[in-house]
This record gives structure tokens, sequence and C-alpha cells, in this order.
């Protein structure tokens, strides 16, 4: 390990051959569309079938056709699988056809008119927020030490408003599902996903059946990002009923307008900033209060509220602290799981605050934050004592060596006094806990198991998807470094319910770090096998796993999630350890402003992290490059525009992510401080990276320009407007 | 309504008899039609560049090529480069640069940036930048591509 | 894929008598399909009968006489980028067309095709009116040349009737040698559509601004030749104050705002003019 072993998956996929969902066909296979709510609130008063249409060539599903519960269970099963009566948002499923001619399919979509009495709806947090609109999904408090006395210690009070967007996951393969389904057979699904437990989970509770009748497989997987986590649930249910219905295959195909105006984005949100600043500008006391649009149903929103809240406070020490939070329901689609699960939120707030603290206080933002990073032995906002040390100085020295940021200041102080571009730096610092939050990895109790294959060689079962990743790779490099042998001893099987265990969800950065310590145990238990047998004297790796199946007819070997030692939670009153362990980040972002044309581009990007031992530094590379990539996306490209609760651009030539021009080169730098409970001292990685750009970027534009913008994205009709008021 | 029509292509140079409607898309043509399943689509609206293939020596998104539009011609797919003997240069190199994370854009990537190296320009970042500008990837943010198209385009004759 | 492809027609004739023809008789015609087959995926492609150009090579080319440039309504924009031709000539034109899309969209997209979609923001459009490009413009009943800042008449209305096309596009040899600019300002770096964009060109003599065209897209509800802004400049001493901007008519929608392409509009103008001094 700490190896840049090529890609396990890279041959096929650079050949065409990695097959994607839409590369399978079945005999007789059926395809599925969906029609959908063309507005945002409403009763449903009459459904046409065109009467011209050959409606005996389809088979058509209702919510009456479901045999089990309506129901797409997460937290709390307030999402049905098909409109009843009502519909809570825009693009919500209300019926389902599917047809053997894929094109006559979208002819008959195009031909069902439902009709609906509209009834008024909730756009934005402050709608919601109104006391006559409904309760929130969910809300949490964070309270820590006295703030009121930490304020009356404050010599400066400094306030700010902060807000998100919504922003698309954008995965380049569109979600789909292939199901076959019958009474007796039971419902198997072949789809793009990150929780094949999640979707066995989901169609349980549709058709009514044992889980051991739900066969769940996920292909090769086109990009995810938390995009593929709760969705698929709802794609795999329609397919299945279709399937159920017609007793053929079918099969279910998002368009990219689909996919975009449908799925799920991330939450948008509202950070309310008040901080109390001492003379030596270390902080007092921090009040935050934090929102998230929830959409219309509660999904995955208490959880991505709760990761929002814990990361609300940054990477600093307080001993004030004080947050409250919510996730409030508004009739936009769901807003559900985009990589960083509600901290690229709130850090983002956070950390534009910390560079207008400084500003108020008239000290280098490198140095406020310098002086009130958080330390070993320092407790966080829920009460956590960080055990480990904290490389965040070290962090924030080397990437201000890296980007030269003393130096370029200090020329750009010149430079942009000339011409039409403006230059600027902006740094943002940060934390990550990695895995679920709080209890939520003990009530997961994850499995996995390593076993010895006839064929000679040690097979790795999990339910863990690649979906670009490189989860397959680095699950491999820790069993083989865990048994002693080569990476091409070591195989990994395909995630399918009738075949592997429940490693959980593809989420949370939990993957290397959790799963990750699961295989590592389970292979060290099939080479304690070996040895203790004696299998490896005289034999290869590979001769002794084939003797070892010979003699037993087949081995496996299990591990089950262990929490650390000391790990303690209290959920009622949101205290403990929120996290096993936190990686950590610092991140500068360079930036030129065009004064012609208010366009920002970020010329220079660097990302320093700390995320205990690095397995494949070329995968952890590609994890910062395409992180760093989205960050910036969020930061100044991509914005959902909707109108009364319906996305209009959804389209890819109208919701605009970064192209190959639009990017900078991105220098990451990793230290690596091993962790003892992670496999071979692995932490997180996955989302950290997207957690900073935003703010950096943002921090870096007030540099260049002067102008203060608290929202993202910020376009350059933004910057504009905040040019001029700058200016007055 | 119209009827179907015969297509006569050279397909990764075979020469191949598909059915089609005239304005199908040349993408669902090799999928569906020919069963060229590393054509990928990802967008259907000519953005993102996951369809790409070259056509009579020129790079199309094949989303937005009409099939009967496509008769006669010559084109190559994902399935056309390498062969038997193995994976071409440019494939090796995304291999080797760790290009291909989810792998859905990389077909096209390949194909975008095998045309872009053909004409025996010099490859700095910037202009593999512009070349593969149609060519949009979620996963990466561009650079181990940028580096696997330079390392295959500096060694193309 | 939002419509049903079975449900739709497509001839491609071999010669433009037999593609007038189907023109004539209401079929659509459809060049590279650019734009054509973005409507169809998103099912807005209310014609159901399309007649393919593609074959008609008399419609390709470029054709460069002393006086003219003659383009053919069916190049690709990837052949007019490339063009040392064209480079020389019509630089504005030859910037725009590096522009428009990706490598893949310039090998299929045609001039023709952009002008006759109409869209405000059409890059290959600012340019032509700044090299006052006169259309070649055939139907059964023969041939007729309109000037191209007389083309637009209104949002995606234009002087084309129904059973015609554009066959060829005229424009003057030697403008290379006026100093141009062309800016494209867009949702990103590239592949993008237009925000706002400008084209412009002038004559300068002693000082003064002889001769002036200019253009810009995505202002108005067509791509606007700002004949007044022209006229106020012409003979100004350099540096030249700012024109009146009165003839610009932007708009709100989800791309961009009114304000921000005014703003840049002028912004543009400025760059321009400070470069001529
Ligand atoms: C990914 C992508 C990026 C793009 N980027 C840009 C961009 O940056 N800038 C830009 O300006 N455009 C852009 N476009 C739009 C498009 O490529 C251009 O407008 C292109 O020039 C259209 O030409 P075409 O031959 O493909 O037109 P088609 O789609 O074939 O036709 C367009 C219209 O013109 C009509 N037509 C075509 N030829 C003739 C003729 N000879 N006579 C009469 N009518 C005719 C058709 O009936 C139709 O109404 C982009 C498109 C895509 C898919
Ligand atoms: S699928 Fe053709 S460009 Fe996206
Ligand atoms: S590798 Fe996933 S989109 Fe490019």
């Amino acid at each position: 390990m700490g190896e840049s072993a090529p890609r396990k998956d890279a041959p096929a996929k650079v050949t065409g051959r990695a097959q994607f969902v839409d590369d399978l066909t079945l005999p007789e296979m059926l395809y599925g569309v969906t029609v959908r709510s063309t507005v945002a609130r409403g009763r449903i008063q009459r459904i046409r079938f065109d009467p011209a249409f050959e409606w005996d060539e389809c088979v058509i599903v209702r919510a009456e056709d479901i045999p089990g519960r309506n129901v797409v269970p997460l937290i709390a099963d307030d999402q049905p699988c098909l409109a009843g009566q009502v519909v809570n948002h825009a693009e919500e499923p209300v019926l389902l056809i599917a047809h053997e001619d894929r094109h006559m399919a979208e002819s008959a979509r195009r031909r069902v008119k439902v009709e609906y009495e509209r009834l008024p709806g909730v756009y934005s947090i402050d709608a919601a927020l109104r006391a006559d609109a409904g309760a929130p999904f969910k809300s949490y408090t964070v309270a820590k030490g006295n703030v009121e006395e930490g304020f009356r210690r404050a010599k400066w009070v400094v306030e700010g408003e902060y807000e998100t967007g919504a922003q698309e996951q954008l995965y380049i393969e569109p979600q789909g599902v292939l199901a076959v389904a019958s009474p007796r057979e039971g419902v198997t699904v072949w789809g793009s996903m990150q929780c094949p437990y999640y979707v066995q989970r989901a169609l349980a509770a549709v058709f009514g059946l044992p889980e051991e009748m739900i066969r769940v497989v996920q292909c090769e997987t086109g990009g995810g990002f938390g995009g593929k986590e709760e969705y698929p649930s709802m794609i795999a249910a329609h397919a299945a009923l279709l399937a159920w219905k017609s007793r053929r295959p079918v099969k279910i195909i998002y368009d990219r307008a689909e996919d975009i105006a449908a799925t799920t984005k991330r939450h948008p949100s509202r950070t309310r900033h008040r901080t109390g600043v001492a003379p030596d500008g270390t902080l007092t006391a921090m009040e935050i209060d934090f929102t998230l649009d929830g959409g219309a149903y509660c999904t995955l929103s208490p959880v991505v509220l709760s990761r929002g809240t814990i990361h609300a406070g940054g990477p600093y020490r307080c001993d004030n602290v004080r947050i409250s939070s919510r996730a409030v329901a508004t009739n936009h689609p769901p807003h559900g799981a985009f990589r960083g699960f509600g901290a690229p939120q709130s850090i983002f707030a956070m950390e534009r605050h910390m560079d207008r603290i400084a500003k108020t206080i008239g000290m280098d933002p490198a140095e406020l934050r310098r002086r009130n990073f958080l330390r070993q032995g320092d407790t966080t906002a829920t009460g956590q004592v960080i055990r480990e040390r904290v490389e965040l100085p070290a962090l924030l020295e080397r990437a201000l060596a890296e980007s030269r940021w003393e130096e370029k200041r200090r020329t750009f102080a010149v430079t942009n006094g000339n011409g039409n571009v403006r230059r600027g730096m902006g740094i943002a610092a940060f934390m990550h806990g990695a895995g679920f939050t709080g209890s939520g990895e003990r009530h997961l109790r994850s499995q996995v198991a390593v076993e010895a294959t006839a064929e000679g060689k040690a097979r790795v079962l999990a339910s863990s998807c690649e979906m670009g990743q490189g989860s397959k790779t680095v699950l491999c490099q820790i069993a083989a470094e865990a048994l002693g042998t080569k990476l091409e001893d070591v195989e990994i099987a395909q995630p399918d319910t009738a075949e592997v265990p429940d490693s959980g969800p593809t989420v949370a950065s939990r993957t290397s770090m959790v799963v990750g310590k699961l295989v590592e145990s389970a292979a060290r238990d099939l080479r304690r096998t070996l040895d203790q047998s004696g299998l490896l004297e005289g034999r290869t790796f590979s001769e002794a796993c084939r003797e070892l199946v010979k003699r037993r007819g087949g081995f496996k070997s299990w591990s089950r999630y262990q929490p650390p030692p000391g790990q303690w939670w209290d959920d009622d009153r949101y205290s403990g350890d929120a996290y096993g362990t936190y990686s950590w980040a610092v991140q500068v972002a360079e930036v030129a402003v065009d004064l012609v044309t208010y366009e920002t581009s970020v010329t220079a990007f660097v990302s320093a992290q700390e995320v205990g031992r690095v397995l494949n530094p070329a995968l952890a590379e590609g994890q910062v490059e395409g992180g760093v990539a989205q960050g910036i996306g969020l930061a100044l490209y991509e914005k959902v525009v909707y109108d009364k609760g319906r996305v209009v651009n959804s389209q890819m030539t109208n919701y605009i992510m970064p192209a190959p021009g639009d990017l900078p080169p991105i220098r990451s730098i990793f230290l690596e401080t091993p962790y003892e409970f992670g496999p071979g001292g692995a932490k997180g990685l996955g989302e950290l990276p997207i957690d900073g750009p935003a703010p950096a970027i943002l921090n870096a534009v007030e540099d260049a320009t002067g102008a203060a913008v608290a929202r993202i994205p910020m376009t350059p009709e933004d910057l504009l407007d905040a040019l001029e008021r700058t200016h007055e | 309504m119209s009827d179907q029509v015969e297509l006569l292509l050279q397909v990764n140079g075979a020469a191949r008899r598909v059915e089609a409607w005239p304005l199908e898309r040349l993408l669902d043509v090799l999928r569906h039609g020919l069963g060229l399943k590393g054509t990928k689509e990802g967008c259907g609206e000519g953005e993102c560049g996951s369809c790409v293939v070259i056509m009579d020596g020129k790079l199309v998104v094949s989303c937005l090529v009409p099939a009967l539009e496509a008769d006669g011609s010559s084109i190559t797919t994902i399935e056309g480069l390498g062969g038997e003997a193995g994976l071409d240069s440019m494939q090796q190199a995304f291999v080797d640069e760790g290009a291909a994370q989810c792998g859905f854009c990389t077909p096209g990537m390949i194909m975008a940036a095998n045309a872009l190296c053909q004409g025996g320009r010099t490859m700095d970042h910037a202009s593999i930048r512009e070349g593969l500008a149609g060519n949009l990837c979620r996963c990466t943010g561009y650079m181990k591509i940028l580096a696997a198209v330079r390392k295959a385009g500096g060694a193309r004759p | 894929m939002r419509a049903n492809v079975s449900r739709y027609d497509l001839r491609a004739p071999d010669g433009l008598t037999e593609a007038l023809h189907l023109v004539s008789n209401g079929w659509k015609p459809l060049a590279g399909g650019t734009d054509l087959m973005v409507l169809l995926e998103a099912g807005k492609l209310a014609e159901r009968r399309l007649a393919g150009l593609w074959k008609l090579d008399e419609l390709r080319g470029i054709e460069v006489g002393d006086e003219t440039i003659t383009l053919g309504a069916l190049t690709i924009f990837a052949e007019l980028r490339h063009s040392p031709v064209v480079g020389l000539n019509l630089p504005l034109l030859a910037s725009a067309a590096a522009e428009i899309g990706g490598v893949a969209n310039q090998n299929r997209a045609t001039l023709g095709g952009n002008l006759a979609n109409a869209s405000p923001a059409a890059d290959a459009a600012p340019a032509l009116l700044v090299y006052d490009a006169e259309l070649e413009i055939v139907s059964l009943e023969g041939t007729r040349r309109v000037p191209y800042h007389q083309f637009h008449r209104g949002y995606k209305e234009m002087d084309l009737r129904a059973g015609e096309l554009i066959a060829r596009i005229h424009l003057p040899n030697g403008r290379g040698r006026w100093q141009g600019c062309w800016r494209k300002v867009a949702t990103r770096a590239a592949q993008a559509i237009t925000k706002v964009s400008l084209a412009a060109a002038a004559r300068v003599e002693e000082g003064r601004i002889a001769e002036i065209r200019i253009a810009y897209g995505a202002v108005a509800p067509y791509p606007l030749r700002c004949h007044r802004m022209e006229a106020a400049l012409r003979g100004a001493a350099l540096p030249a104050q700012l024109p009146p901007f009165d003839e610009l008519a932007p708009i709100d929608d989800f791309r961009s705002t009114a304000r921000y392409r005014l703003k840049v509009a002028r912004n543009l103008m400025e760059t321009f003019l400070a470069s001529l001094a």
C-alpha cells in the first residue's frame, strides 16, 4: 500500500467494455417511462389517456397497483413511490408506462395528460419559516459553554449571512435500472447506484416481500457523488413494478433532462453567524443559525442537516458555541445527498465569515485562522475531545508556501492598479468527519467477508460500490497487504445482495476507512487460517488458497464493525464524539477577475490535506482534483434555476459545469499522520476536497476586487451587482 | 410516419448493414442496431461528448447525427481502437495516468483525444484543454486526462 | 429522448433541385442538425418531414474572388476556422467559428444553419453583419440576394420564405486590413451559449475613424447591427467617446440579466475603442 497501483477497472473502461446499466438488455424487455407532475403542488383531478393511442400495447402502473406499501422508505417514510391524490413537487412520479418499442414508450408518455387543481406552494426558506408553514423535517441545537458570557468578553461582534444554492450532481451517466419481477421468483434489479442494500429495503417494502426475495446488483456506475444514494430506490421500484405487472423485464433509463429536473440535488442553505472576537483575534463566542431547504419530502434531510450542523463551527476552538439548525419543507423536488452532505454549505458560511472577521479587526486572514485552529486536547462544538495531533498549522504553512501566498499578495497589490484584470488570493481551512455521524456506524453494523476461491484468489465480498472513486482497487490493496500477497492475487466481487454482505452504503467517505478496516481484519483472518493450517509452506499464495478450498469445500472469513474504544455519543443532546476521526485541510485559491466581463477564473489551486495514511496516491489525487473541480463549479458556475418549484435549466447546455478550459492546475499535498483505527492508518477523503473551494474562491475575489459576495454560485452577473454596491 | 431504411456503414473496418429510422440518432444505430455499447449517451444534446465517434475521418457527436446522413460513411468507435494486440497508446496512457475514474466519459474522451492528436500539433495543456472543450468529465477535474493526452500525444509519430 | 423518431421522415436528396422540390413542399431543411437534433431530443421539433442538405456539395466550400469571398451555406465551422483565406480576410468570422461549440460540433455545424436558426446569440452573425454580408437565397423560382443586415426582422423572424434555402453568403474581400475585434462572453470559457458578444471593425485614418461596423449578439431579439452607433463614431477623432447604446434591447433570462448584458456591451465597446487609439 501507499503505492499508486493501477486501477483494477481501468482496462474495461478504456476499451468501452465496462457494462453500465444501459448496456444491458434482456429478451422480451420493455422500456419504461415515468409520467410526472407538471405542477409543484396540486390535487390530481383527472388523468386523460389520448383515445387515439393504442394503449393495449402498453403496461400502465398506478399507485393502486403497488402490492406492498406505497413508499420509498428512508428516514421518515413520507415519500410515495407514485403520487396518490396529491403531488407535492414538480416532476413527482404519477404513473408508469412500459412498451416494447422505446420510441412508442415515449409517444405514450406524451399522450397522458394529468389535470390538477393547483394548490399554493412554498418555494423559499423564508416562506417555509413563516409561522403558518408546516413543521421542519428536523432541527438540532448544539450548545457548549455560555455564549452570552463569550459576547461580553468580545471586543468585536461580527455578524454575517451566507447562502448557497442547489447543485446538481451531474454524474455523466444518467440514472437507470433494469428489473425482472414476479410473485414466485421475487424481484431482481440491476442498476447504477451507491447503496444496493437501501434499494433492497425499499423494494421489500414496495412489494411486501421478505428481503431474501429481493436481489439487487450494482452495475458499473458512471459517477454518483451522492446523487445515486437514495434516488435509485425510486427508479428500481418503478422498473420492478412495471416488470411485476407485465411479467417481462423492464428497463428505465432517464434522459438528461429528466435526471436534472426530477432527481435530488444539494440542499440550498442559509447560515447566519454572530461571532465574538477578543482583542488578540481569538474567538470568544459563536452563534450560528443554519437552515436547509429540504424539498417536498424528508428523504435524507435530517442526516444532511446533522453533518452541516456539526461542521458549522469550522476547525476552530471556541469555548462558547450555540448552533441552531433546521431542515424545512418546501415544494421543490426533494434535495438529497451530494458529496460533502451539508458540510460544504455550512463551511462556506464559516470560511467566508472568517474573512469578514479578519477584515473587521484588521488581521491577515491566515493569521486569524492560525490563532484559532483547534489543537490536540481541545473540544469541538459537540464536546468531542480531539485526541489526535491536529496538523492544521503545518497544512496552512504548506499551502501558503506552495501557493506563494506572501509573494503573490505583494505582487497583486501593485499590479491590480493597472488594466482590466484584478488578481487575488483566498484561503479556506476546514475539517471533515469521516464515516457516519454519531452512533450511525454502530447502527449500521457493517459486515464484509474475504473468501478463498477455487481459482486460487482471495475475493473481497462487500456491498460498497465502485463509482469512479477507486474503491475496488483500494479495498483489494488493503486485502493484499493484510494477506501478505500480491495485488493480482486479490479480486473483489461486484456488489450483488445475493452474494455480498451489507458493508453499508457507499457514502460519507466511509469506504476506505470503515469498510477498508473490515476488509483488513477479514483478510488477516484468512491469512491466519492459511498460516495455521501450514498451507503456505512450499506453496504460492494462490496454490494455498486453492488447497484450502479443496480441503474445506470453500472458506470465508467475516468481520463486523466494532466502534473504536471510548467513542460516545448522545443523540438527544447532540453531543459527544460526532465522528471517530476527522480529516483536515487548507486550500488556497488564486483568481483573476476580468473587469470587462466580471468573469472570475481560478488560475491556481492548492489543496493541502491530512487524511491519515494515503493508500493509493494516484487515486487520492484523483479524488482531490475531482472534488476541487466540483467545488469550483459550486462557487462560480452551477446554478439551478427554479420557476415555481420547477427546474427550468434541465439541460447540460443550460446547467453549466466546468469544462476542461475552466479549471486551473490543481496541486494536492498530503501530510500523512496514520490513524490508529483506519486500515493501514487511512482516514476518509472522498468528500473533504469539495468543502473549501467555494469560500477560498470568494475570499480571493474579495481580495482582488473588494467585493464581498456572500452567496454561491457567484455568477458574473452577481459580481457586477456586488461591485456596484461596493463602489457606491 | 416513415419506413425504416437500410444503411450500409463501414464500422471499425467491417461493412455492416443495419435498419434504422431515417432520423434515428447515429448513437442509437451504433448501440441498439449494431450492439456497440462502448459509445455512451450522457446528454443527447451534443453537450457532453460521451457519444463522440469518428465519421469519415472527423470527430462528430453521434447523438446529433441522423442515421440517414451516416449512410455510406466509415465510422470508428471505441471498439475499433487497439484490437487483439491490446490497447492503443491513448488507452494505455489513460490507464497509466489514472485518467479514467467512473469511466463513463472515457470512451468519448479517448476518441476526442485521438482525433486531437492526429494533426501532430504540439500539445501543451492549453491546446489540449481547447481540443477537449466538448468533452465533460465530472470525476477527474481533467488533470489526469490532460496528462494522459500529453503523454500519448507526445508518443505519436 | 423526448420524441418518437419513427414518426419523423428524413430524405437526403443528391441535388439542389430535388432538395428545393422537397422544401417547396413543406419539408424542413436540415443541414448539420446541431440545432434541429437538439430540438428533436427535447421533443420540440414540430416539423415531421425533413430534407437533409448534407449531400449538396454545390452549397459547400470557400471561393475567393478579387472583390468578394463566397461561402457555401453548408460550409462547416471547422473549415472556416482553419481556412487561411478566411483567417486572413475575414478574421472575425474565423475567430467566431473557433468558438462555436467544441471540435465535434464544429465538424457538423454549418454557417447557413447558424443564420437560419436565427438565434439572437448565433455566433457567426455579428461577424457577418460587420462584413456587410449578402445572402444568396434560392428557390424553385430562382435566386435573390438579401443584405444580411436586413435578413433578421424579429425574434426568429427572417426574410426567408417557404420553399427557400440559403445557398451562399457573399462577403467583400479586403476587410482583413481593418482593425477588428470579436469577443464572445458566455457562461463558461468554451462550449457555451453567448450571453453577449461583439464584433466590430474600423478603418482608422490619421487618428480618425474613417469607417466602422458594429454588431452585437444576444442583446436584442436578433443579431443586431448598430447603425446609430456607427453613425455616431464615423469621423470621430481618437480616443473616441462611447456612442449611444439605445439600439440595444437586452432581456433578463435564466442565462443572464439585461443589466449585465448592457453593462458588458458598453465595456466591450470601450475596450474596442481603446484598442483603436
Ligand atoms: C453542443 C453545441 C454547442 C453549440 N455551440 C454554439 C455556439 O457556441 N455558438 C453558436 O452560434 N451556436 C452553437 N450551437 C448551435 C449550432 O451548432 C449552430 O447554430 C449551427 O451553426 C447550426 O447549423 P446546423 O447546420 O447544424 O443547423 P441545423 O440544425 O441543420 O439547422 C438549423 C436551422 O437552420 C435551418 N437551415 C439549415 N440550413 C439551411 C439553409 N441552407 N437554408 C435555410 N435554412 C437552413 C434549419 O431548417 C433549421 O431551422 C451549438 C450547438 C451544440 C449542439
Ligand atoms: S450524448 Fe451526445 S454529446 Fe452527450
Ligand atoms: S471519469 Fe467519470 S465522468 Fe469522467
